[in-house]
């Protein structure tokens, strides 16, 4: 779906042509008042843009799951964007049958402008095929996702930070509480509507004794 | 398997219904403030007469919020910051770091430059691991050690103090290459070191590896299985102790590692001996790559060419590399402005301190002390 937004300002063209370099220098000039050195101009204004991954995995799970599923790579990092419905099921499939035995990491963004506010991403690595991909979801604020901790133990922490910076709940996750910050914290830090200097005063003057932690 | 490893830190706490002191369960606290764990570790531990039935970690005490930090502040900026995490090998998270944004940017430091990497992270990771030892022994009650690993880690901190005029955050690496040149006598010092430090290991040996003591509290001491670690998520030595032949260095080769040979040590118990056995043979290994980055460190620049305003392109990369305590990770969402949008830390400490829980259950209450020693976490990257 050309839906996939992968950042606020997103530059990857609809799939299909990735190569409109034409009208490259055009639309260097006006956006760099100050140009630095020559060597990063050419990368800069386009930047590489995500290519289509193709490989046997995403034809198969393309085949079964259709339009729910996109499959790029970006830099050389595979990534597949799923639909949020697809997540307990993905995952599983990709440790199950792909032996992506091995969750490096659990990890969230929030783009308040969108619909769906906050990216989910999986950081999978497989240790018998030495692979690594991505996958993320997007969902809604205040909307829930399944837990991945059934599939991989190490996502029970993981999980538990995430809910703990961006406030998102993972159904059946054995134990999600904060990790990080105290258990009566209110708050979520990592949002981009939450600034560096705010803290929740009430819980600092409670607990510590002071006027304010700054 | 997934359901006996699910019930990680699920310590019944609840009081209403249940009485928090019963005749055969007791639940005692362990620190923030305890001697062995490090840090501010705090850890519930839940026992039978001394065996531990489960535990339970309370961790953030440290909590800077580096994450967001990293938001705030413009990619160069945020380069000392990463130093503060696993201050014990801060020259490894600035690799890390300043390889993912070059990564993200698409650059590449210059060869020499890149010797230069590797020669410092390599010093770094025997700085760390010795630490880990002495501290470790300490814990479990060897006192020697500590005084020989902080006598002979003062050398290398004294070549980083000689580099960059500082000898723990050291900030060493920039964005692209290095600031620094070496010094007049670099090369020498690395040299001198080496040979000074290759007896020094056999004397760590010779105080521990058959000590009688030494072998009780380490043998089958907090065993976890190839297969826990893995869906666990632990890595680095504690993963290599339990057989699984796995470092990024070789597996998936960042900066020029590629280009130096050396084994991968790996245990086969998966006990606190065996990573005892293992962290040990990495510093061996790691003087054998510092000694041929040594001798193969080639003239030249060594800052690539990266603009003076760092600005990488829309998009997502991420990088990760071997640190001395497991992988260490920067997942970084550019969105084209001078900051990160979004910068994630993936922290080996953090993952493998989880592991606690799976390793110590069943163990004696004097032996989670050698366990926490044995994960070897440093408490300012679990909590960032």
């Amino acid at each position: 779906m050309d839906e996939e937004v992968k950042s606020p300002a997103p530059p990857p063209p609809p799939e299909g042509e990735q190569k409109p370099t034409a009208e490259k220098p055009a639309a260097a000039a006006p956006a760099k008042p100050a140009a630095p050195p020559k060597p990063a101009a050419p990368a800069k204004p386009a930047g590489p843009v995500p290519v289509p991954w193709t490989s046997p995995l995403v034809e198969k799970y393309r085949s079964q799951y259709g339009s729910g599923l996109e499959a790029q790579t970006y830099l050389g990092q595979n990534y597949l964007t799923v639909d949020r419905s697809l997540i307990p099921d993905i995952l599983r499939l990709l440790r199950d049958e792909e032996q992506f035995d091995y969750c490096v990491d659990v990890t969230a963004a929030h783009y308040p402008k969108r619909e769906k506010q906050f990216d989910v991403i999986w950081i999978l690595y497989s240790f018998p095929r030495n692979e690594r991909m991505r996958v993320k979801t997007q969902i809604a604020d205040g909307a829930s996702i399944p837990s991945s901790v059934s599939i991989w133990p190490t996502a029970n922490w993981l999980e538990r930070e995430v809910y703990d910076m961006f406030g998102i709940k993972f159904d059946g996750h054995p134990d999600l509480k904060r990790i990080l910050l105290p258990d009566g914290w209110k708050g979520y830090p990592l949002r981009k509507d939450y600034g560096i200097l705010q803290q929740d005063q009430e819980w600092v003057q409670i607990n510590l004794g002071i006027e304010s932690g700054q | 398997m997934t359901d006996r490893l699910n019930e990680v830190s699920r310590l019944d706490l609840e009081t209403a219904e249940k009485p928090y002191l019963d005749s055969n369960e007791l639940i005692i606290n362990m620190g923030p403030r305890h001697p062995a764990t490090h840090g501010v570790l705090r850890v519930i531990l839940k026992l039978d007469g001394e065996r531990v039935l489960g535990t339970e970690c309370v961790i953030g005490y440290l909590h800077r919020g580096v994450e967001k930090i990293a938001e705030n502040r413009t990619y160069t900026m945020f380069n000392p910051y990463v130093d503060r995490m696993d201050y014990c090998a801060a020259v490894s998270n600035g690799l890390g770091y300043c390889e993912a944004v070059e990564k993200l940017m698409n650059v590449e430091a210059p060869p020499r430059a890149q010797y230069i990497r590797v020669i410092l992270t390599e010093l770094n990771r025997i700085a760390s691991h010795q630490l880990w030892l002495g501290t470790h022994a300490l814990d479990i009650g060897a006192m020697t050690p500590l005084f020989y690993t902080f006598r002979d880690r003062e050398e290398i901190l004294k070549i980083f103090e000689r580099y960059c005029g500082a000898r723990l955050t050291t900030h060493a690496f920039r964005i692209g290459g290095c600031q620094y040149e070496t010094y007049a006598g670099f090369e020498k010092d690395v040299t001198n070191f080496l040979t000074f430090f290759a007896p020094k290991i056999d004397e760590y040996e010779t105080l521990l590896t058959t000590n009688r003591i030494w072998l009780e509290r380490t043998k089958n001491v907090g065993v976890i299985s190839a297969a826990d670690a893995i869906a666990l998520g632990v890595t680095g030595p504690v993963l290599r102790a339990s057989g699984v032949k796995w470092d990024l260095r070789k597996a998936q080769p960042y900066a020029n590692y590629s280009k130096f040979d050396f084994e991968i040590p790996v245990g086969t118990n998966g006990d606190t001996y065996d990573r005892y056995l293992v962290r040990m043979a990495e510093m061996r290994q790691s003087m054998r790559i510092v000694e041929q980055a040594v001798n193969g460190i080639p003239e030249g620049p060594i800052m690539g060419k990266v603009p003076k305003v760092i600005k990488p392109p829309v998009g997502e990369i991420y990088h990760s590399i071997e640190a001395p305590k497991g992988e260490l990770g920067f997942f970084i969402v550019s969105d084209g402005s001078t900051q990160p949008y979004r910068l994630r830390v993936r922290p080996p400490s953090f993952v493998n301190l989880q592991a606690l829980d799976i390793m110590v259950r069943g163990l004696l209450v004097a032996d989670v002390v050698a366990v926490i020693g044995t994960i070897d976490i440093v408490l300012g990257e679990v909590d960032r």
